[in-house]
């Protein structure tokens, strides 16, 4: 039953309830898909064959012996190589981390098993989610199943690439500045993030602690809150995590109902340097919602335009932080280790071993912003701007519900074209990195392709923090009209892709 | 003028405990001169009133009770360990020659 792998992650689990198709037959299905289409996509650093029928085994079991089980039980997932799943290698895109298996597994991974959800293996990633076009794995890059010339998005371009490439119907990514967002804006695909808090991020390998997110990609909006819903809420193993119940995604996600809502569209997130294809779509998105009953009015945003520089300030400076405890003592790659090296030289050998160009780059770069006499000309004030920015946002929110603006300026570029220009390559996250810097929920949603180059288009929401519903309310009304337009999802309108194997 | 010099860079690298060639210090000081003017936009924007934002949550301190839970056996943590000796971590020596 080829066609699996077309299915929703609501269908599958409506097939394996209704017993027309069993967890072993989807999860092969998948696994096939893999074999057959990854040569070319490289979405998976590492697939768990053995270990992903053995869940599905394990869940046909309990159906069959009755069990009530969880809404998505027995639907196949692509995990971020980011996350520790107990006894497979995890990596995050790095060399330092190769051939790691980590001895417990992360909560968001706890919750997935525990929902019976099936995990493939693990997706291919820009080196400690640093980038944004999956060109910093130590691994290779993924390509985009659109065009397998261009990148898939970063840093979880394997994540959304797996989905869209009918590999696995659900991911998950990590949000720190977009690298849910964005990939799932150039592959075609729902990437959310939730509000920071909302889901747990003990046993993410930190990149910047107070940014990182965990969420879901999928193809559909009602797939991506259903998977929300199996992975948030409050962690005790996470101090940042909020003890509040889980908002109401999937019923949100069931009845995307925008009348009467009121959308802001940010004034500074758009103009000089957004492609015209993204725009066009992006205004037409607008209006199909002001169709659909929505109020929708120019709200402006000023300090938004310092997002960028304050982000680059304060993710390298927590990164060199977090990345202090890759020292090549209790775990990774060790090199130099010769009787003859100190500790601090087998330290520092082994991190330039082991670590990448973009990673070295903001290392050093954190380690300046950090150091006496320009921590507060840098990291202070950069903490002032976002001060700046979460006040913007309050302001935005007394006159709106929702803030919206194209979630990427431009659609997915060449393998290649941005990877020697870093600045370039950061302006691709000018959308989405003010809602990390806040704390926002915000998703981006699938709403066409550019004329100029029929590549994917992201329509980009941001919700207040635990308004995560009004993402998927958004997101559902918006999938809906246009799939009647469409004749079903953006992801229908995919090359169908070359079957190497 | 740049806003960070080569040999700056160097500097910041041996802080940070990464061994930089050359090639790679040539490669990397531009790079870095570049961002630094880029993220040196900040230093513009902000007041002395305006008060910082470390998190976007408010943050307490967050404590437990007091009980014995399960936690990782001495094999699990030496697990991913470069070397092993006598159930503990294998390090290269910490005092240098002189």
């Amino acid at each position: 039953m080829t066609d699996l792998i077309r299915k929703t992650a609501a269908e599958l689990a409506d097939l394996m309830a209704s017993k027309q198709a069993s967890s072993v037959e989807i999860t092969q299905a998948h696994l096939d898909r893999i074999t057959a289409v990854d040569g070319d996509v490289r979405a998976f650093l590492h697939v768990d064959t053995e270990g992903a029928l053995a869940q599905a085994k394990a869940v046909d079991d309990k159906r069959a012996a009755g069990e009530q089980l969880a809404p998505l039980a027995g639907v196949p997932l692509a995990l971020k190589d980011v996350l520790t799943q107990e006894g497979v290698p995890t990596t995050a895109g790095s060399k330092i981390l190769e051939g790691w298996k980590p001895p417990y597994d992360a909560t968001v991974v706890k919750r997935l098993k525990a929902a019976g959800i099936v995990i493939l293996g693990k997706t291919n990633m820009d080196e400690f989610a640093m980038g944004s076009s999956t060109e910093n794995s130590a691994y290779g890059t993924t390509h985009n199943p659109w065009d397998l010339t261009r990148i898939p998005g970063g840093s979880g371009g394997g994540s959304s690439a797996a989905i869209s490439a009918y590999e696995a119907p659900l991911a998950i990514g990590t949000d720190t500045g977009g690298s849910i967002r964005q990939p799932g804006a150039f592959t075609g695909t729902v990437g959310v993030k939730p509000t920071y808090g909302g889901t747990s991020r003990y046993g993410l390998i930190a990149l910047a602690s107070s940014l990182d997110t965990p969420g879901p990609c999928a193809r559909t909006t009602l797939d991506a809150a259903l998977l929300h819903e199996a992975i948030a809420g409050y962690d005790p193993m996470d101090s940042t995590s909020i003890n509040q119940p889980v908002p109401a995604v999937v019923e949100a996600a069931r009845n995307g109902d925008v009348a009467g809502l009121r959308i802001g569209v940010v004034k500074e997130l758009g103009g000089d340097g957004y492609q015209p294809g993204v725009e066009a779509r992006f205004h037409e998105a607008v209006e199909l919602l002001t169709k659909l009953g929505a109020e929708v009015v120019e709200v402006s945003c000023p300090h938004f335009q310092y997002a960028l520089p304050a982000y680059y300030l304060i993710l390298p400076s927590e990164a060199s932080s977090n990345l202090a405890k890759f020292d090549a003592m209790r775990y990774g790659l060790r090199v130099g280790d010769d009787g003859e090296n100190s500790a601090e030289k087998v330290t520092a050998l082994s991190r330039e071993a082991g670590f990448g160009a973009e990673v070295k780059r903001r290392i050093i770069l954190g380690t300046h912003a950090l150091s006496s006499g320009y921590y507060d000309a840098y990291y202070g004030q950069a903490q002032k701007v976002r001060t700046l920015i979460a006040r913007d946002f309050a302001n935005a929110y007394e006159q709106v519900d929702v803030l919206v603006s194209p979630a990427t300026p431009t659609t997915a570029f060449a393998i290649g074209d941005r990877i020697d220009d870093p600045i370039a390559m950061y302006k691709n996250d000018l959308c989405t990195i003010p809602s990390n810097l806040a704390g926002n929920a915000a998703a981006s949603f699938p709403c066409g392709l550019a004329d100029e180059d029929g590549l994917p288009v992201g329509f980009h929401v941001m919700a207040p923090v635990l308004r995560d519903d009004l993402l998927y309310k958004v997101g559902g009304a918006l999938e809906s009209a246009l799939a009647e337009q469409w004749g079903g999802v953006l992801m229908t309108k995919a090359p169908e892709l070359e079957v190497t194997r | 003028m740049p806003s960070i010099t080569r040999e700056e860079v160097a500097h910041l690298a041996r802080l940070a405990r990464i061994e930089l060639s050359d090639d790679e210090l040539d490669h990397l000081a531009p790079q870095l001169d570049q961002i630094i003017t880029l993220v040196g936009q900040v230093s513009q924007v902000a007041a002395d009133d305006i008060p910082p934002t470390s998190h976007a949550l408010p943050l307490t301190n967050v404590m437990r009770a007091d009980e014995i839970v399960p936690c990782l056996t001495p094999e699990q943590a030496l697990s991913g360990a470069p070397a092993v000796e006598e159930q503990r971590f294998r390090v290269p020596r910490i005092l240098e020659e002189d």
